[in-house]
């Protein structure tokens, strides 16, 4: 069983996001982080970097497969989780501690399209 | 995260799936098989390889046996290595070539015990294709080719300690006398096993061939025994760190032995299909050739990924890369066009939106540890 916490957002691409004021922080989920097995390489872009909702923001690298990294809304990348550069192993310790990039959403109605909890654990379908 | 793929079409299973399943492996298809991937983790199977003791299941192998007086004639007609003069219970690595050089597979040759006796074994996606290649060839020499790909099962036991675990648990003392490339002849339950000292990790080790039932019999005795069950997913990074080919990655219909830089297994005094197309190939008459290129970063250089000058000019593309398990480095094979093969030239490597710098290094990017 993969761990969903409440009161976050998910995107069906297995992203999650936590709303904090204009700020959404974007990480991946206990599901996805099993999917992968264990995570080598965070790819992340940088610091002002623009992001798109539905569009591809960084990858996650295991030692066979690379998965990309969708962005579950639209704006600027103001903070970067750094210490996943050395640490990626962090992400599969604990998806939802393990935070990726925080965007300065352009378009909070985006969050609209989201899933909460419970519809989320309905897409996994465990 | 992107979505993940759901296989589709009728799959094969080798004589081991149920043990595969039984032991929690991670399967997927691979060459038309339902395949383990892995069944502890990439990493932990990679070095039980490297440090101790692995096995694999690679039943999905083709043989195929070629017999009659003119079998030595013919092999050496498809083959591009030498096989005359080959001693019985040896083995020799080479390829099978399109006349215009391309490859159709790269295999191995048996010599076997019996006169005019050679088995062929071949990559698991080639069997179909490679049998009728074969059998299209063999008009006009009088020998008997036969695919007996579905009646043999097949381990491969590979590691430092491989000697050891296969003498313990199997009793063969003869394993011991065997070079790299060399096999013997044993029995199995009466029914013939043949113990060769050959693999595709880089490490000493064998590979076992028996009927399924015993090979059923012999893998859940190696798994008693405590060998570490690997799957295809640290064979792909063992052999790639050994700079050894995949066909289908590195060797296919347009990458050639040359370009692949295996010219050492091609042999030219003798006529083989393809020869005419790889010496002019060999003489400079190429556009692409296989090089090792290693970056200096933690990111990782996939297959299909561009290569790329430091002006941003495309030469190439990766056939396979890791961010290397044993020598923890980011390296890849390339196609890249000749002028740029040459050992430290420096080259880019294209991972998504970012350019990381590196150059050429030798595609033997770990010190193999074979038998003497």
């Amino acid at each position: 069983m993969s761990k969903i916490l409440d009161g976050l957002k998910y995107s069906e691409s297995h992203e999650w996001v936590k709303v904090e004021g204009n700020i959404a922080v974007v990480g991946v989920s206990d599901f996805a982080q099993k999917e992968m097995g264990d995570i080598t390489y965070v790819d992340m872009p940088e610091v002002d970097d623009e992001v798109s909702a539905g569009e591809e923001f960084g990858a996650l690298e295991s030692v066979k497969a690379s998965s990309e990294l969708i962005s579950p809304v639209s704006g600027k990348v103001v903070e970067v989780n750094g210490e996943l550069e050395d640490a990626p192993e962090k992400v599969n310790e604990d998806a939802y501690a393990a935070w990726i990039i925080k965007v300065e959403m352009a378009d909070a109605s985006e969050l609209d399209a989201l899933m909460d909890a419970a519809g989320y654990k309905a897409q996994i379908g465990e | 995260m992107s979505e993940i793929e759901i296989p589709l079409g009728e799959l094969q299973r080798t004589c081991l799936y149920d043990a595969h399943v039984a032991l929690g492996a991670k399967m997927s298809p691979f060459a038309g098989f339902m395949m383990p991937i892995q069944y502890e983790g990439i990493v932990a199977e990679h070095n039980a390889v490297r440090q101790k003791a692995g096995m694999f299941d690679v039943s999905h192998m083709g043989e195929i046996f070629v017999e009659g007086p003119d079998a030595e004639a013919f092999v050496n007609y498809i083959f591009t290595n030498e096989v005359r003069g080959m001693a019985p219970g040896k083995v020799l690595y080479g390829m099978m070539c399109y006349p215009d050089g391309g490859t159709v597979d790269d295999l191995l040759v048996y010599k076997e015990f019996q006169a005019d006796h050679f088995l062929l074994v071949v990559n698991a996606a080639n069997i179909a294709k490679d049998f009728a290649w074969i059998q299209e060839q063999v008009k006009g020499f009088d020998c008997q080719v036969r695919n007996e790909s579905a009646d043999w099962g097949q381990i491969a036991l590979q590691g430092p300690e491989a000697e050891k675990c296969l003498v313990a648990v199997l009793g063969y003392k003869e394993a011991s006398a065997l070079g790299f490339y060399e096999f013997c002849d044993v029995e199995y339950k009466g029914k013939r096993l043949i113990l060769s000292r050959t693999g595709y990790t880089g490490e000493d080790g064998f590979e076992l061939y028996t009927t399924p039932e015993n090979i059923v019999e012999i893998w859940d005795l190696f798994v008693k025994a405590g060998v570490a069950p690997c799957g295809l997913g640290c064979r792909d990074t063992l052999r790639f760190e050994a700079g050894l080919p995949l066909y289908g990655d590195e060797l296919s219909p347009e990458i050639s032995p040359v370009m692949a830089g295996l010219g050492m297994f091609c042999k030219y005094e003798k006529d083989f299909v393809g020869k005419d197309a790889l010496l002019d190939q060999k003489a400079g008459n190429l556009k692409r050739k296989l090089v090792g290129i290693e970056i200096a970063d933690k990111a990782i250089p996939r297959a299909g990924y561009p290569v790329e000058t430091a002006e941003g000019k495309e030469v190439g593309v990766v056939t396979t890369g890791y961010h290397s398990i044993s020598l923890d480095k980011s390296i890849c094979f390339a196609l890249v066009d000749k002028d740029f093969a040459a050992l430290d030239t420096p080259l880019c490597i294209r991972i998504r939106k970012k350019v990381f710098p590196g150059k050429v290094v030798k595609k033997r990017f770990y010190q193999t540890n074979y038998k003497k």
